[in-house]
């Protein structure tokens, strides 16, 4: 009987190669168009301009806002999800994943439509936070540094909830991943030795997940920064007030500034690379534990 | 000392049914089974882990069952030690008196004790990552020690060890037996190992456990 050759392995390292390269290429290129397109000049410029370093500080006050808020929700959501089993838990770790799936434009509008035509008892969720604000105004003192809105659609609040919304949903998936790593048995020891299940948390559990902490604190920022759709929508984009980078970049295309719009697309880029340098700093950390 | 009275526990597809047995103070008893016959789904329903259907548990005459398993007072030796990975060894074994409410002059006191009496002083200041088998089962059980529970559950606490640090834990285990005049329950599949640290042997087999002579 003849025997039959082994097939090349070339064809099949071919294809990996280049598809992995053609990917890499495209990214790289995406960067390099965007550098040979503004200077530092250009970004200079651009940051002289009082309405982006408004937006620059707003965009750095809401993302970080919105990294704490994911966290506090994400980090319990996540030990629930990883936990505990529990009727329709399928379900309900499939709805967490919506946002994710979601057009951001839909996302947006839904948040308007909630906020605006929903009524509980008697009143739009609007009106009720109008209301509750305007209580909380009375109260701090008139040399107060901080004053809270006058209501939520189209501003500041609005921008938070719209990058919470999305973000904390990647943020949920990143500490599940987390705690899914942690040996539940290690809690199930600490019980009994005599804890109970918060210290037990705190003292074994919350140390173990510092990393994955960070790492879902670090992507919500960097997913809120990048949120575009769903603020336009729900907070609009107005100059001075909710306008933020990723907005920034649309009003200046729109005003024909391309080179104002590029110069603040390379701001959120070098954030962008930054992030991503730390987040891979802090896996590589995580995965020698 | 330790009473377990018609114990049942049904974790959906997989059940044990009436469960009783007895062992008495300051015993080192073995409980024995093949793989997957629920030997520890019992040891940890002792210890509070699991939710059980029916029966009782019963420590110094008193009614555990429904008690939290921090408030049983039972020095629990997982399988394969399951140490704390954030904290250094010292740390693990001082925290089992800590949580008690000792304090840390106390906590210290009896960390160094018991490290000394499981000959594992030289490993106080290492993290568990590294750590051979052996030494993270002397440190599991200085963990469980700590707090002076009068029972400790072990759930194969040799199974992953060689044949050399086998011999030393076994020595050791008889030895911290015989100094703090505990109770111990101690699981295995090992009928050898039952032989060679069981005073009062038992047998789950079909279901049932059997006093093995």
């Amino acid at each position: 009987m003849k025997k039959k050759k082994v097939p090349s392995d070339i064809p099949f390292y071919s294809f990996m190669w280049c598809a992995g390269i053609m990917y890499f290429a495209l990214i790289v290129a995406l960067l390099y168009a965007d550098a040979s397109y503004t200077s530092f000049s250009e970004i200079k410029n651009a940051l002289a301009d009082k309405s982006i370093r408004s937006s620059v500080w707003l965009t750095f006050q809401t993302c970080w806002i919105t990294a704490v808020l994911s966290i506090l929700f994400a980090v319990p959501t996540a030990y629930i999800l990883t936990r505990y089993n529990f009727p329709l838990k399928r379900l309900f770790d499939s709805i967490l994943d919506i946002p994710i799936v979601l057009p951001p434009l839909v996302i947006g509008l839904s948040l308007l439509i909630l906020f605006n035509q929903i009524q509980i008892f008697d009143q739009t969720i609007e009106a009720h936070f109008k209301n509750l604000f305007s209580s909380l105004n009375a109260i701090l003192p008139d040399r107060f540094f901080f004053k809270f809105p006058s209501g939520v659609t189209y501003k500041v609040p609005a921008i938070i909830l719209a990058q919470f919304t999305v973000s904390c949903a990647f943020a949920v998936r990143t500490m599940r991943n987390t705690f899914e790593n942690i040996d539940a048995r290690q809690e199930e020891v600490a019980l009994t030795m005599g804890c109970n299940r918060s210290k037990a948390f705190w003292t074994v559990v919350i140390p173990q997940a510092r990393f994955g902490i960070m790492t879902a604190a670090i992507l919500s920022w960097a997913r809120a920064l990048g949120e575009f759709g769903p603020i336009l929508v729900f907070a609009g984009a107005t100059r001075g007030k909710t306008e933020v980078l990723s907005t920034t970049v649309f009003l200046e295309i729109s005003i024909g500034n391309l080179e104002g719009a590029v110069a603040v697309s390379f701001l959120m880029i070098s954030a962008a690379v930054l992030v991503l340098v730390i987040v891979r700093m802090l896996s590589s950390n995580n995965s020698s534990w | 000392m330790l009473k377990v009275d018609k114990l049942t526990i049904d974790l959906g597809n997989f059940s044990i049914r009436n469960i009783s047995f007895d062992i008495p103070r300051g015993k080192y008893a073995v409980l024995m089974g093949k793989s997957g016959s629920g030997k520890t789904t019992i040891l940890e329903s002792i210890c509070g882990l699991r939710n059980i259907k029916s029966g009782s548990i019963f420590i110094d005459g008193n009614n555990v069952t429904k008690l939290r398993p921090g408030d049983r007072f039972i020095g629990f030796v997982p399988q394969d030690g399951v140490l704390f990975s954030t904290m250094t060894v010292f740390e693990q074994i001082a925290f089992g008196c800590t949580v008690r409410g000792h304090s840390k002059a106390a906590s210290k006191v009896r960390a160094f004790e018991l490290s000394k009496d499981l000959d594992i002083e030289h490993l106080l200041d290492r993290n568990p990552q590294g750590l051979s088998g052996g030494e993270i089962q002397r440190v599991a059980l200085a963990r469980a020690l700590a707090s002076k529970p009068q029972l400790i559950c072990m759930d194969e606490p040799l199974s992953s060890l060689d044949e050399d640090s086998r011999e030393t834990v076994c020595d050791l285990i008889k030895r911290i037996h015989r100094k703090e005049n505990l109770t111990f329950l101690h699981i295995t599949h090992s009928q050898a190992e039952a032989d060679l640290m069981g005073e009062v042997k038992f047998k789950l087999s079909d279901g049932r456990v059997i006093a093995d002579a």
